[in-house]
C-alpha cells in the first residue's frame, strides 16, 4: 500500500527536473524533451489520483494529454527544422532578436 | 505492503536517475535514450496504478513515436554539444537554486499539509480485466466525445502544419 | 412755467428771452457761420440783433413793471436742485432793479456789438486771425446771456451761475488772442492775463460761496425773498451771521468789481480787444458786485458795521486806483484804473446805504466809460492804420498778406508772419500815449467823442457824471465823512489824470510819424459812440436831484424801498466842481501849455520822484503778490508734485515698493522658485524617473528564452512560498 503522497512527490521531482532542463539547456531539442518530461510528470499524478478515487477521469485526461503532446511535438520539431535551415545552428541563445 | 513500497522505490529511482541523465547528458542522442527509458518506467508505474491502457498508450505513443521523432530530428540537426554560452552567466546557478527550492517547497507542501488522501491499492487482476477497458471506452465515447473529436481534429491540424512547415522553398520559387 | 400770483398781464412771459435771445444768436453763429460762409457783416449783424432783441425784451419787461405799478413778477422756467430742504429753481425775477440792470447791459451791449463789427474787422487783420471773427461774437453773445442770468436770477445760486458764467466769458475774451501779447508778438502774456482774471475772480467767488453757504445754513434758503424775510430774526439773535455773510459777499464784490485787494486783474484784462474792455470791464461785468450789494440791501442795512467796511473799501480803492492812473502811459491802462476808481465810488455809495446813488452812477458810468473805452479803441486803431499805412508805403517793408484775404494759416504760421513784419520795423505800441499827440487834427470825430466822455467822467456840469457823482458825495458826506473826503480827493485825481490824457493824446504835435498818419474810424464804429455820447450828456436826467425828477430813485424804490431823496446840495456840488476845474487847470499847466516832445520823460517824474515811480509801477502791488503769495504757492506745489507725488509716491511707493515687490514675487518667488525650481523641476523629475525606470525595465526583455522561463519559475517559487508561509 503505497500512499498516494509518494506518487505525487515523485511527480513533483520529475517535474522539477524537467523545469530545470528547460531553464538550463541551450539545445532546443533537450528543452523539448524536458517539456515532455514535465508533461509526463503531470500524467503520473493524474493516474495516481484516478487510481485512488477509482474513476477513469484521470486516465482519460492522460489520454488526451498524450494526444496533444504528440501533436505538439510534431509541430514543434517541424518548426525547429525550419529554424535550423535559416540559422544553421540550433542554439536558442541565438534566437534573441525579440529583445527590447 | 512493503513489497509495493520497495517496487515503488526502485522504480522511482530509475525514473529519477534517467531523468537526470537526460538532463545532464552532453550527447543529445543519449538524452533521448534516457528519456525513453524514463517513459518506459513511467509506463510501468501506470501498470502498478492499475491503468493498463494508459501504460500501453504511453509506450506506444511516447516512447515509440515521439522519441523516435526526436531521434530523427536529432540526427537531422546534429547532436554535437554546443559551445558554452557567454550570455547570462548568472542564469544557471539561479535556475538550479530555484529548482531546488521548488522541489523542496513542493515536497514540503505534499507531505505536511495534505492529510493522508488515500493509498494506492496493489494492482489486482480485477482491475486489469477487459471490463475496465470497456468502461473507459464507454466513458470516452459518451462523456468525452467532444474532446475526442476535437483531439482528432487537432492531430489533423498538426499533420497539416508539420507538412506545411517542412515544405521546401522550391514550391515558392517556381 | 407758471405765473406768480401778483401778475395779471404784461410781457413777463418774455422774461426767459432775456437769456435765450443771445443764446440763439450765438448758436446761429456757432453752427452756421462756417458752413454757410457768413460774411463778417452777417456775423456781426446776427450777434447785434440777438443783443438788440434782449434789449427790446428788457424794455417790454420794464414797461410791464411800470404798467403794474412796480409790482415785480417771478417766472419759473425749470426746476434745478431739489434735495431735502434745498430748493433752487431757475426762476426769472423781473423787478425794477433787475430790469434796470437788464436795460443797461443789453442797451450798452448792443451798441458795443455794432461798434465791434467795425473794430474787429480791422483788428483781426492787424493780428492775422481772420477766422476768429465769428468766435468773438459768439463769446460776446455768451457773455450777454450769462449777464442776463446774473441780473435776472431769483436766488443767490442763480445769481452765482451768471456770476461764474461772466467770469468764464471774461477769461475767454481777455485771452482772445491767446498766443500773443498786446503788440502781436508770440507770447504767453494774453493768456496769462486771462488766467489772472479768472483766478483772482475765483478768490472772490470763494468769498461769495462762503456767504451763500452761510445764507443757506442760517437763513434756510437761497431765494431772495425768503432770505430777506428770515434775516431780521437772525440779526437779532446772532448778528455775527449777517456780518459774516455780508463781509464774505464783500470778498466776492472785491473780486468781481475789482476792489482792493483783488483788483489786480483788471489792468491786465486790457489785453483783450477794446470792445471787451468796454463791455465787460467797464459797463457790465464789473458792476455785478455793485448789483449784488444793492440786491442784498436788506441784509446790509441790518449790519451797519459791515456797511462801514464796505464803504471804506470802496473809498480807499477809489483813491488808490486814481493815484496809479496818474502815472500810466498806456491809454487803456489809464481807463482801467479809472474804472477801478469809479467802481470804488459805486461800492462806497452802496456801502453807505445810498443804493440809488450807486445804481445811478453805475448807469452813467456804463455810458461814459464805454464811450471812453470805445473811443480809445478808435484811437488805437487809428494809430494802427497809420502804422500800416507807413509800412505799406515804405519800399523796404516786406510784403504782408493782402488784407481781406480769408487766411487759413495756423497760429504758428501767423506768429511767424507777425515776427517777420515786426522785426523789419521795430515793435510799435499803438496804445502808448507817448507815441501819440495831435490826434485832434487827424481824428476829429474821435476827439469830440472822447471829450464828451471825459467831461462826463470828470463830473462837469451838465454831463451825466456830475449828477451821479455828486449824489454819491452828498450821501457819503451825510453818513461817513471819512469816506466823503477820500472820494473827493479821488475825484480831484480823476479830473487830473483825464486832463493829462487829453493833452497828451489829442493836443500838441504828433510825437511819432505814425501819429501824424493816424486815420479816422469808419461810421460803423463812430455812430454807436455818438449814441453813447448823447447818453453821457443827457443821462443825468434819469435822476435829477430836484423834486419830482428822482426818476431812478422812484423806480428802484419798488424793489429796495423808499430811499431818501436828497435835494441838490450846492456846497458839495460846488466843492467837487471847483476841484475838477482846478485839476484841469493844473494838468494844462503841466501837459497842455508845453506839450510833450518826442522822447521827453513825463514832467511829473522829477518833482514827485519816488512817488511818481510808485504811481508808474502801480505801487508794486503785483510784485508784492508774486513774492508773498504766488511764488511760495508755486514752490509748494512744485514740491508737492515733484517730491511728494513723483519722487516719493510714484517712484518710491509705486515703482520701487509695489511694482518691485510684485515683480519680485512674480519673477523670482513664483517664477524661479515656485515654478521653475519647484513644480517644473518636479515635472521634469517625473519624466526623468519614468525614463530611467523604463530604460532599466527594458533590460528584462533581453531576448533570451531562458531568462523568461526563469522569471516564470521564480514566480512559481515565490507563490508557493507565499502559500506555505501564509
Amino acid at each position: 500500500m503505497v500512499p498516494v503522497n509518494d506518487y505525487v512527490a515523485l511527480s513533483a521531482v520529475l517535474f522539477t527536473i524537467g523545469a530545470l532542463g528547460v531553464l538550463i539547456r541551450r539545445n532546443p531539442l533537450i528543452v523539448f524533451m524536458s517539456v515532455e518530461l514535465m508533461l509526463n510528470a503531470a500524467n503520473l499524478a493524474f493516474v495516481a489520483f484516478s487510481s485512488v478515487f477509482q474513476t477513469f477521469n484521470g486516465q482519460i485526461f492522460v489520454f488526451f494529454v498524450i494526444a496533444v503532446a504528440a501533436a505538439e511535438v510534431a509541430v514543434g520539431l517541424a518548426l525547429l527544422v525550419e529554424i535550423f535551415k535559416s540559422k544553421k545552428n540550433i542554439n536558442i541563445d541565438d534566437l534573441n532578436s525579440l529583445k527590447g | 505492503m512493503t513489497s509495493d513500497l520497495i517496487i515503488f522505490l526502485v522504480l522511482s529511482l530509475i525514473a529519477v536517475s534517467s531523468a537526470l541523465g537526460m538532463l545532464f547528458s552532453k550527447n543529445a542522442v543519449y538524452s533521448a535514450l534516457f528519456l525513453a527509458l524514463n517513459f518506459v518506467t513511467v509506463a510501468v508505474f501506470y501498470l502498478l496504478l492499475g491503468a493498463p491502457f494508459i501504460a500501453m498508450t504511453q509506450i506506444t505513443v511516447y516512447a515509440g513515436a515521439i522519441m523516435v521523432l526526436f531521434l530523427f530530428v536529432i540526427m537531422l540537426l546534429g547532436a554535437e554539444s554546443l559551445a558554452p554560452s557567454k550570455a547570462l552567466p548568472w542564469q544557471k546557478p539561479l535556475a538550479v537554486l530555484l529548482a531546488v527550492m521548488l522541489a523542496v517547497e513542493s515536497i514540503y507542501l505534499i507531505f505536511s499539509r495534505a492529510s493522508s488522501s488515500g493509498v494506492i491499492a496493489s494492482p489486482n487482476a480485477a482491475l486489469n480485466s477487459m471490463d475496465s477497458l470497456r468502461e473507459m471506452a464507454m466513458m470516452l465515447f459518451n462523456q468525452y466525445l467532444l474532446p475526442f473529436e476535437v483531439a482528432s481534429v487537432l492531430l489533423l491540424v498538426a499533420m497539416v502544419g508539420a507538412i506545411v512547415l517542412a515544405k521546401q522553398e522550391k514550391a515558392g520559387q517556381k | 412755467m407758471h405765473l406768480s400770483e401778483t401778475v395779471s398781464s404784461g410781457f413777463f412771459f418774455l422774461a426767459p428771452w432775456l437769456v435765450f435771445a443771445p443764446v440763439v444768436g450765438l448758436l446761429i453763429n456757432l453752427i452756421f457761420s462756417k458752413r454757410f460762409k457768413f460774411s463778417e457783416n452777417t456775423i456781426g449783424a446776427v450777434a447785434s440783433a440777438a443783443s438788440g432783441a434782449a434789449f427790446i425784451v428788457s424794455i417790454l419787461l420794464a414797461y410791464s413793471i411800470s404798467a403794474n405799478h412796480g409790482e415785480m413778477a417771478r417766472w419759473r422756467l425749470a426746476e434745478w436742485i431739489h434735495i431735502g430742504a434745498l430748493n433752487i429753481d431757475w426762476t426769472f425775477r423781473v423787478d425794477s432793479l433787475s430790469a434796470t440792470m437788464a436795460l443797461i447791459v443789453s442797451g450798452v451791449g448792443t451798441l458795443i456789438h455794432i461798434y465791434a463789427i467795425g473794430y474787429m474787422r480791422e483788428d483781426v487783420r492787424f493780428k492775422h486771425g481772420e477766422e476768429r471773427y465769428a468766435r468773438f461774437f459768439i463769446y460776446l453773445n455768451l457773455f450777454i446771456a450769462m449777464m442776463m442770468i446774473l441780473v435776472s436770477g431769483d436766488s443767490y445760486m442763480m445769481l452765482f451761475v451768471g456770476w461764474e458764467g461772466v467770469g468764464l466769458c471774461s477769461f475767454l475774451l481777455i485771452g482772445f488772442w491767446f498766443e500773443m501779447d498786446t503788440l502781436g508778438r508770440p507770447s504767453w502774456a494774453n493768456s496769462n492775463a486771462g488766467n489772472k482774471a479768472f483766478i483772482t475772480n475765483r478768490v472772490g467767488d470763494f468769498g461769495f460761496l462762503i456767504a451763500g453757504f452761510l445764507t443757506f445754513w442760517y437763513l434756510g434758503s437761497f431765494q431772495f425773498d425768503q432770505v430777506f424775510a428770515a434775516a431780521p430774526a437772525i440779526a437779532a439773535s446772532a448778528p455775527w451771521v449777517i456780518v459774516a455773510i455780508t463781509l464774505f459777499m464783500l470778498v466776492g464784490v472785491a473780486g468781481k468789481s475789482a476792489q482792493i485787494p483783488l483788483y489786480v486783474w483788471l489792468p491786465d484784462a486790457m489785453a483783450g480787444p477794446t470792445p471787451v474792455s468796454a463791455l465787460i470791464h467797464a459797463a457790465t461785468m464789473v458792476t455785478a458786485g455793485v448789483y449784488l450789494v444793492t440786491r442784498s440791501a436788506p441784509l446790509f442795512t441790518l449790519v451797519p458795521q459791515a456797511q462801514y467796511i464796505v464803504a471804506m473799501v470802496g473809498a480807499v480803492t477809489a483813491l488808490f486806483a486814481a493815484t496809479i492812473a496818474v502815472g500810466q502811459y498806456d491809454i487803456k491802462k489809464v481807463l482801467a484804473y479809472s474804472t477801478i476808481s469809479q467802481l470804488g465810488f459805486m461800492v462806497a455809495a452802496v456801502g453807505s446805504g445810498a443804493y440809488v446813488a450807486g445804481m445811478f452812477h453805475l448807469m452813467t458810468h456804463a455810458f461814459f466809460k464805454a464811450l471812453l473805452f470805445l473811443s480809445a479803441g478808435s484811437v488805437i486803431l487809428g494809430m494802427e492804420r497809420g502804422h500800416h499805412h507807413l509800412a505799406h508805403h515804405k519800399p523796404s517793408s516786406p510784403t504782408l498778406p493782402p488784407k481781406g484775404e480769408g487766411s487759413s494759416l495756423s497760429s504758428r504760421e501767423r506768429a511767424k508772419v507777425r515776427e517777420k513784419t515786426n522785426h523789419s520795423e521795430e515793435v510799435f505800441d499803438p496804445g502808448d500815449m507817448r507815441n501819440m499827440g495831435g490826434l485832434r487834427k487827424t481824428m476829429p470825430v474821435t476827439f469830440w467823442l472822447y471829450i464828451f466822455g471825459t467831461l462826463a467822467l470828470m463830473g462837469i456840469f451838465p454831463f451825466a457824471g456830475f449828477w451821479s457823482k455828486d449824489e454819491i458825495l452828498l450821501d457819503a458826506s451825510l453818513h461817513y465823512p471819512g469816506v466823503y473826503w477820500l472820494l473827493t480827493i479821488a475825484a480831484f485825481f480823476t479830473a487830473f489824470y483825464m486832463g493829462r490824457q487829453i493833452w497828451m493824446v489829442f493836443f500838441g504835435e504828433a510825437r511819432t510819424e505814425v501819429a501824424a498818419h493816424a486815420q479816422e474810424s469808419p461810421k460803423v464804429m463812430t455812430v454807436p459812440l455818438m449814441a453813447l455820447a448823447a447818453l453821457s450828456l443827457l443821462g443825468g436826467a434819469f435822476n435829477l436831484p430836484f423834486d419830482g425828477f428822482h426818476n431812478l430813485g422812484h423806480w428802484l424804490s419798488y424793489t429796495i424801498g423808499e430811499a431818501e431823496a436828497l435835494p441838490l446840495n450846492l456846497t458839495v456840488a460846488g466843492i467837487s466842481t471847483l476841484l475838477a476845474l482846478a485839476a484841469i487847470f493844473i494838468s494844462w499847466l503841466i501837459y497842455g501849455r508845453n506839450p510833450l516832445k518826442a522822447g521827453q520823460i513825463d514832467p511829473l517824474k522829477r518833482p514827485l520822484g519816488f512817488v511818481f515811480t510808485g504811481m508808474e509801477n502801480k505801487w508794486f502791488v503785483d510784485e508784492i503778490y508774486f513774492a508773498l503769495i504766488i511764488n511760495p504757492f508755486k514752490r509748494i506745489s512744485q514740491f508737492l508734485a515733484d517730491v511728494i507725488d513723483w519722487r516719493f509716491w510714484h517712484d518710491f511707493v509705486h515703482e520701487t515698493v509695489i511694482a518691485g515687490a510684485y515683480n519680485w514675487i512674480s519673477k523670482i518667488a513664483l517664477n524661479r522658485y515656485a515654478d521653475q525650481q519647484g513644480i517644473n523641476a518636479f515635472g521634469n523629475w517625473l519624466g526623468d524617473a519614468t525614463q530611467w525606470a523604463s530604460a532599466n525595465l527594458r533590460k528584462i526583455q533581453n531576448g533570451f528564452v531562458r531568462s523568461y522561463a526563469l522569471s516564470v519559475m521564480l514566480g512559481v517559487v515565490v507563490i508557493l512560498g507565499y502559500l506555505i508561509f501564509k
